[in-house]
């Protein structure tokens, strides 16, 4: 049988639940349509994914059976802009970009699919330069708060187990986009440099170079801002 | 971009979609994000306060996983594979929720008065 037809004849395919049945026991590749490079990033994502739902659990417990007041988060992340007091002002620009990150990222997947590559890689470094301008920003919120007597054991606003969750959350995820701007900053200069227009092998590996690419460092980046939606909701708002 | 909806080639596995659907989704993130600022802005509290802000979290969320993701156009065996799991996330929560709660019980028991 002619295995191409079958990896490709999306239309014979049944949808729905018949559908998850069937691509499950099918004994080839269960996840049709994607790559295993997209699926391994994936389920790397997947197990990032409960590293952050402990952290967030973590702190959700101690939260709750602290006796002492929870520090405001909206007053201890206010700023004060040409006089005028702003609370959690700072988080809320950090959010914003980035979110604009995302959206450049996702302009970026878009043109590379194009094989636009001047764009593609125009798009990641603005990308990159939005993923450095949080982590700066999020360098800045740790020095005031560590000026300001914040420790992972103490600090002067109310339960000391705030230093601890905010350290640790915010710090992970700070990781996060740290290594993501490095990753963007490698995937763009490859397209550059036109690697995945020849196919080129890459540094690390005799695969292809191919604009696949950029949508898997995409997946992270977005992953990446997703998090910091729900460090956002849960940690800052709540 | 009249050309930018047709099929993928069939030995390119891609993802190709209009730019005005990340155009339209990514206006909507700034939207949502506003709007949560905007419940700390305004002070809301109690349950106004959590609702807004876990409907908002979770749509926020969602439109990056469907959209940027590009998770509604994958097939749904590998949707599952990925969106399932986590979901068991809230068993745990539920489970550290007690936890916390006999903590918080015992703390307030036997250490009157000493501090946390």
């Amino acid at each position: 049988m002619d295995t191409a037809q079958l990896e490709h004849g999306t239309a014979t395919r049944p949808q729905g639940w018949p559908g998850v049945v069937a691509d499950w026991s099918s004994d080839q590749r269960s996840f049709k349509g994607a790559s295993w490079g997209k699926v391994m990033m994936w389920i790397f994502l997947l197990s990032d994914t409960f590293i952050f739902s402990c952290f967030l659990l973590s702190y959700m417990t101690v939260r709750m059976s602290t006796t002492e007041p929870w520090p405001n988060p909206s007053e201890v992340f206010a700023l004060e802009i040409g006089g005028v007091h702003l609370p959690l002002i700072l988080i809320a620009i950090m959010t914003f970009v980035l979110i604009s990150s995302s959206g450049t990222m996702a302009m970026a997947v878009n043109c590379a699919y194009r094989r636009d590559r001047r764009k593609t890689a125009a798009l990641m470094l603005v990308t990159a330069l939005f993923g450095a301008l949080f982590v700066g920003m999020q360098a800045f919120e740790w020095s005031k708060l560590i000026h300001e007597g914040v420790r992972p054991w103490e600090n002067p606003f109310g339960a000391p187990q705030f230093g601890a969750a905010f350290f640790t959350i915010t710090g992970f995820h700070g990781t996060h986009v740290t290594i993501g701007v490095i990753i963007l900053l490698v995937v763009a200069w490859k397209v550059l440099r036109g690697e995945f227009d020849d196919q080129r092998p890459g540094f690390l590996t005799g695969r292809r170079g191919r604009y696949e690419m950029v949508e898997i460092a995409g997946l992270y980046w977005h992953f990446v801002d997703l998090v910091w939606v729900f460090i956002f909701a849960l940690f800052y708002l709540w | 971009m009249a050309h930018a909806s047709a099929p993928v080639p069939a030995v390119e596995e891609g993802q190709q979609h209009p730019i005005r659907t990340y155009l339209v989704v990514w206006g909507w993130l700034f939207v949502l994000s506003f709007f949560s600022y905007l419940v700390d802005y305004f002070h809301l509290q109690g349950l106004l306060r959590w609702g807004l802000i876990l409907v908002l979290m979770m749509l926020k969320a969602g439109l990056i996983v469907a959209v940027f993701m590009h998770m509604r156009w994958e097939r749904l065996a590998l949707t599952y594979a990925i969106l399932v799991p986590p979901v068991l996330v809230l068993v745990f929560a539920a489970l550290m929720v007690f936890e916390a709660d006999y903590t918080l019980l015992l703390r307030r028991t036997f250490f009157r008065g000493e501090g946390g």
